[in-house]
């Protein structure tokens, strides 16, 4: 009972991962692309949780934290190159 | 020792009831988040759905998973509660990044929006440049 609870909430946790990645296919601006990025990172995070879960083990925690940490470097390093044209800036 | 037995079945029953309402209840509100994110017409009104919602889903998914482990092991992760902090701390910062970042680059406002406000700033603050 449980092992299907968890199978199903995997099962529309993809059809969010899915529609997520049509907004990122179709959006109209780059914005919206790194939005449905950034989302799809956090429903990430939620899978991996779900999968510790349902194979009993703590070994994907680390995970967890790393996922979240580039995602968040990722997101704003692409909103600085869509704010200025540039991601690092250089003093010269 | 039968007793024994039996209570431990019990918190592991109880540990499942738990994470599984919590689990289910946060991959609900990610697939609404979804939704709101390929309905909603504009990149700020999308920002919410993108942003806050998905928030609320995977906290109350690792909260979920927290528990599990708790109740049925004992196992107390604090890198688990770490990911909880991070997550709750980063999520909201990049969605106002992205958002100032959308307006600068002059995304437009869908044809609904009421007022701009934040137009008369920009050129003003443009205006004292140039002079």
């Amino acid at each position: 009972m449980f092992d299907t609870l968890m199978i199903l909430s995997l099962t529309i946790l993809t059809v969010a991962i899915l529609l997520n990645l049509f907004r990122l296919v179709r959006g109209p601006s780059n914005a919206d692309r790194v939005q449905a990025l950034d989302a799809i990172g956090i429903n990430l995070i939620s899978g991996i949780a779900i999968f510790s879960v349902f194979l009993h083990t703590h070994a994907f925690f680390e995970l967890i934290l790393l996922i979240g940490i580039l995602s968040f470097i990722g997101t704003i390093a692409f909103a600085r190159f869509i704010e200025r044209g540039y991601a690092i800036e250089r003093k010269r | 020792m039968h007793d024994l037995l039996k209570g431990v079945m019990l918190l592991s029953a109880s540990a499942e009831v738990i994470a599984g309402i919590f689990i289910f209840v946060g991959t609900i509100i990610s697939l609404i988040s979804a939704i709101g994110l390929v309905r909603l017409p504009d990149v700020y009104t999308r920002s919410h759905a993108g942003s806050k919602s998905s928030t609320l889903g995977v906290l109350s998914v690792l909260v979920g998973t927290l528990l599990y482990f708790v109740i049925s092991e004992g196992y107390f992760s604090i890198r688990l509660i770490l990911g909880i902090v991070f997550v709750f701390l980063t999520a909201p910062v990049a969605a106002h990044v992205i958002c100032r970042a959308a307006y600068r680059s002059n995304v437009p406002l869908t044809e609904t929006s009421a007022e701009d406000q934040l137009k008369d700033y920009f050129e003003q603050q443009s205006k004292e440049v140039n002079e």
